[in-house]
């Protein structure tokens, strides 16, 4: 099998060159879909898969895709993807222990059976020699497409254009949170803490809540606030801090201040 | 001629205003029931015209077909809806539209504190139309039009109060009954269209002369059983007692005077078929002698007044299908005694109802008595209505009973004999119970409370006090009407035979027939059985106190006041067997169909329950299957290309 | 050097594309397998337009691509909106489908 040699056309060495060293940089980047537990760098292993595309599209005469390619995947898909990673949570890496019973054999021979499959019909097809594109590129490779998309398949071209608008509309509506309850505004808060407080809650709820870190001797954010008796005040704590264990105690905050307050706090009660 | 040719305005007058009232509704109220009148009066004043328009011509041509349009063209049958004048069907026509808008004035009164009067003027407009549609037809096919007609119309006035389920299982009763029917005149009519090509009577009895007696027979009998479900004859005898369930007014017109008559009519309108199957005819005077004893005997154990005169009705329909199963000899009689009976039998019921309306819609007699000094007019027609229906001379029965009591001594053999002593004995049995039934009503001393007698009868002073009255105008009148026709009327068209000649051209012309016996003997036969039955009911009646719990009685007396057991007859002989079919029926479908199909199902649901664990619900699990799938397909074309 | 090794290349990476669908369990890592197939089958359209010297599979890879980004913006939607209901990005956890 030796098409190059009775083709009208040549590959030149330089494209045999820029073949054989971004091929293998895409199937690496390509793998490390399989391998990796960090979906961000996938992403952007993917990313640079699809500008290696890019490159290979514009090699094999379509110059018009390739800068396509680097617009719409590179600059819009798989940015849209990393927007969607963040919003999941880019720290959720995925444990790789399949879960589902002989899922993974099952992958990997389906996928040995493809490329096998694929790659050996391709090389034991009989496959016509190589054209080329400078014919149909003559007045550049976009007016040549252009004219396609324009002329023989535009009504395809005005489909997808209804295709691109109902996804829109889709994406719109998928995302789209119904309000069930009234909006809570400043008022509506300030209404319902004094109804709270009304109802006997503790004088907390009425004021403004207290910031952390006021007796702070590193970072400030997880140290509570302490209430007149010295006691730590929960709230005072952001939630994330709080659910992830990272709060301080308060045997970790400045002990003579708490004492103080501590103190003041008896004397309160002593004079009440 | 062009009167004739209006003739269906008389059917299409009433049908309009039963769909004027019905579709109009609750808007219609205040004045629906006067449109109804006023629809039937139009009709009876057509039928009028018609007859002085038939009168005017000679015998031969009173015999008019008036064709309306092709109705069903269908292939090899063809069916037109026409309409035949002639003298029978006038007839039929006069009574029905003159008693019927008698009847309509009389519920205008009686109806009055009902809701739905309106609803029960359409139903009777709609009742009036179908039956002229009956008699006016010119085919089986329209007939049976207005044969199904009345049914539903007597089946919507039964249970006209259907609030009250027994009166709604009365109507169904009536109905389903009177299917089975139906089922004989389709039959009859089927086995007509496949001998003669056609239902219409003109073909039917042009060829019926000379055709196999056995199709005769067949087409008889199956009309006959039509005609026994419509005109509640033995075997189909049981709804009549029944349907007394609706209004008063409705057994008067449809259960007394017109309904159950089309059977006779239907039998003497196939003369031509009946005279050429004598087996048929045999069988047709013989339901008529069974029935004739059967409503009799029923009707001498009956409490109820309404029950007791539907018994009447059944005996009185009996003598008139035995007459018109004597032949031409009879027919004229048969339709002579339906009209008269027409006349005073809807006068009696109208009496009847006047008395329920007078004594808070009691029906039981032995809570009546002496009522004759609180509602002069009623007393009055009723008894004419009843010395007609003995047959005393010179009221209307005696003209038309005797005459058919005669007739059945005609002939030879076995059968005069026979008939006419059932006939005979009919006569004496109806004295007694109609005079049974007049006395308990209207002599002897009062069986109900008054609320001031000193020693009232506990049994007596428990029920609701009465205060028994006359009608209104609106009541009397047609019965006074009704009751001058029960008086006049069999004397009148028996002068010279008028009724009889007026009839020839449809029932033929008959030959003197002498009666196995003088007729002079006859006639004092009659008149001693009737006496001898008056007498016996006044002794036991009026000259004795009834008391007002009746008695255990005889073995005779409890099985006539059960009807015979006529509904035990029918549960034990088609019902219960009936239902033994279907729930084995039921049974088999149970067990065997829905067992194979339910088995089907379950090792469908078994193999589901299998395969359901393919099923993860992991979409990786899917994609999957697909790839190795995908891999194999192609693996498997390459294979087999390659 | 032939136009063969691209087809070959696209076929690796169409495979390494669905053996990602069948083993992550990340919907997003799912979806980019996805996407990466969709690119390989693209890479043997514009082969083939190269060797037969027409612009028809260009275009068609054209249409691809715009099908396939609206694709992903249904699909990423779908994964958010299942994401805020479910808490969970992962397609093991959406088997509303086991019997």
């Amino acid at each position: 099998m030796n098409p190059v040699a009775q083709t009208g056309l040549v590959l030149s060495t330089g494209e045999g060159v820029l073949f054989w060293v971004l091929a293998p940089l895409a199937v690496i980047g390509a793998l490390w879909l399989l391998f990796s537990r960090r979906t961000v760098h996938i992403a952007a292993s993917i990313a640079g898969v699809m500008i290696a595309l890019a490159i290979f599209y514009t090699a094999l005469e379509a110059p018009f895709l390739g800068v396509a390619q680097v617009v719409v995947y590179t600059g819009a898909v798989m940015m849209l993807f990393l927007f969607v990673i963040m919003l999941v949570g880019v720290d959720s890496s995925e444990s790789l222990v399949e879960t589902l019973a002989g899922q993974r054999w099952i992958a990997v021979l389906g996928g040995i059976g493809l490329v096998v499959l694929v790659v050996g019909i391709v090389v034991g097809a009989k496959l016509p020699d190589g054209v080329g594109l400078a014919q149909a590129n003559a007045d550049t490779n976009p007016v040549g497409v252009a004219r396609l998309i324009f002329g023989e398949f535009v009504f395809s071209f005005e489909l997808t254009g209804a295709l691109l608008i109902t996804a829109a509309l889709g994406a719109l509506i998928l995302t789209h949170r119904q309000r069930l309850s009234k909006r809570i505004g400043q008022r509506e808060l300030a209404d319902a803490k004094l109804a709270a407080f009304g109802q006997g809650g503790s004088s907390e709820t009425i004021t403004v809540t207290p910031s952390p870190g006021v007796y702070a001797r590193h970072n400030s954010a997880d140290s509570p606030a302490l209430d007149a008796f010295g006691e730590p005040v929960q709230s005072s704590v952001p939630t994330v801090l709080r659910i992830r264990g990272q709060e301080a105690g308060v045997d970790q905050l400045d002990a003579d201040r708490v004492a103080t307050i501590a103190a003041r706090g008896d004397m309160k009660e002593i004079d009440g | 001629m062009d009167t004739l040719n209006l003739s269906w305005l008389l059917i299409a007058i009433p049908l309009a205003s039963a769909g004027v009232l019905l579709v109009l509704g609750r808007r219609v109220d205040r004045w629906g029931h006067w449109l109804g009148v006023l629809a039937s009066a139009a009709s009876a004043a057509g039928a009028i015209a018609m007859l002085v328009e038939l009168l005017g011509r000679g015998a031969a041509d009173r015999s008019v077909g008036v064709h309306l349009f092709r109705w069903i063209p269908a292939g090899d049958l063809n069916v037109d809806a026409g309409l035949l004048v002639d003298p029978l069907s006038l007839t039929f026509v006069l009574l029905i539209t003159f008693v019927g808008t008698l009847i309509h004035i009389y519920a205008v009164a009686y109806m009055e504190h009902d809701t739905d009067r309106r609803r029960f003027f359409a139903y009777l407009n709609l009742f009036v139309a179908a039956m002229l549609v009956l008699v006016l037809a010119d085919s089986y096919a329209l007939l049976f039009l207005g044969w199904e007609g009345v049914g539903l119309a007597s089946y919507l006035l039964i249970g006209f109060w259907n609030y009250r389920s027994d009166y709604a299982v009365a109507a169904k009763k009536a109905f389903v009954m009177n299917r089975v029917g139906d089922m004989g005149m389709l039959v009859a009519m089927m086995a007509l269209f496949a001998t003669f090509g056609s239902v219409n009577y003109e073909t039917v009895f042009a060829a019926a002369e000379g055709t196999n007696q056995g199709v005769l027979t067949l087409v008889g009998l199956m009309l006959l059983v039509g005609a026994c479900g419509k005109s509640a004859q033995f075997p189909l005898q049981a709804w009549l007692g029944d349907a007394m369930a609706g209004p008063t007014p409705v057994s008067a017109l449809i259960h007394a005077a017109t309904m159950v008559t089309a059977g006779v009519y239907l039998i003497v309108r196939s003369g031509p078929i009946f005279e050429g199957a004598p087996t048929a005819q045999l069988v047709v005077v013989i339901i008529g002698a069974i029935t004739l004893l059967f409503g009799a005997i029923i009707g001498c154990a009956k409490d109820d007044l309404k029950k007791a005169l539907a018994a009447s009705t059944m005996s009185q329909i009996g003598y008139m299908i035995l007459a018109a199963g004597l032949g031409p000899i009879g027919y004229a009689f048969a339709i002579f005694h339906l009209v008269t009976h027409g006349f005073f039998k809807a006068g009696m019921f109208l009496g009847a109802g006047s008395v329920m309306h007078g004594m808070g819609e009691e029906v039981d007699m032995r809570r009546f008595g002496g009522l004759r000094r609180y509602m002069k007019v009623t007393y009055a027609t009723f008894a004419f209505g009843w010395l007609a229906i003995l047959g005393v001379p010179p009221f209307s029965g005696f003209w038309s009973k005797d005459k058919i009591i005669e007739a059945a001594f005609v002939g030879e053999g076995w059968r005069p004999l026979v008939f006419g002593s059932v006939a005979l004995l009919g006569a004496g049995i109806t004295a007694f119970y109609m005079s049974r039934l007049f006395f308990m009503t209207f002599h002897g001393e009062k069986r109900w409370n008054d609320g001031h007698s000193s020693t009232p009868d506990t049994a007596i002073a428990r029920t609701p006090v009465q205060h028994p009255h006359e009608s209104p105008r609106l009541m009397t009148v047609p019965m006074i009407v009704l009751a001058v026709g029960s008086v006049a009327l069999g004397g009148l068209l028996s002068i010279g035979g008028v009724f009889t000649s007026w009839l020839e051209p449809v029932t033929g012309v008959v030959g003197d027939h002498e009666p196995v016996l003088p007729v002079w003997l006859l006639m004092t036969l009659t008149l001693a059985v009737v006496v001898v039955g008056l007498v016996l009911a006044w002794r036991q009646y009026a000259a004795s106190s009834v008391p007002v719990i009746a008695l255990a009685g005889s073995v005779l007396t409890r099985a006539a006041r059960k009807d015979l057991y006529q509904d035990e007859v029918n549960d034990g002989l088609l019902v219960q067997p009936g239902q033994y079919l279907t729930r084995s029926l039921v049974y088999g479908d149970r067990q065997v169909i829905d067992g194979a199909v339910g088995g089907l199902g379950r090792v469908m649901v078994r193999l589901g329950d299998v395969t359901r664990r393919l099923q993860t619900g992991y979409v990786r699990s899917y994609a999957a299957t697909m790839t190795i799938g995908l891999v194999a397909l192609v693996a498997v074309v390459l294979a087999t290309r390659i | 050097m032939s136009l063969v090794n691209y087809l070959v290349l696209s076929g690796i990476l169409f495979s390494i594309g669905a053996v990602t669908v069948l083993v992550r369990r990340n919907a997003i890592v799912a979806f980019m397998g996805v996407e990466l197939m969709l690119n390989a089958a693209n890479l043997t359209f514009v082969t083939f337009a190269r060797m037969h010297g027409e612009l028809q599979g260009q275009v068609i890879a054209f249409f691809v691509m715009v099908v396939a980004a609206t694709e992903v913006v249904i699909g990423l939607a779908i994964i958010v909106s299942i994401f805020r209901t479910r808490g969970s990005a992962s397609i093991d956890d959406v088997n509303l489908l086991k019997s």
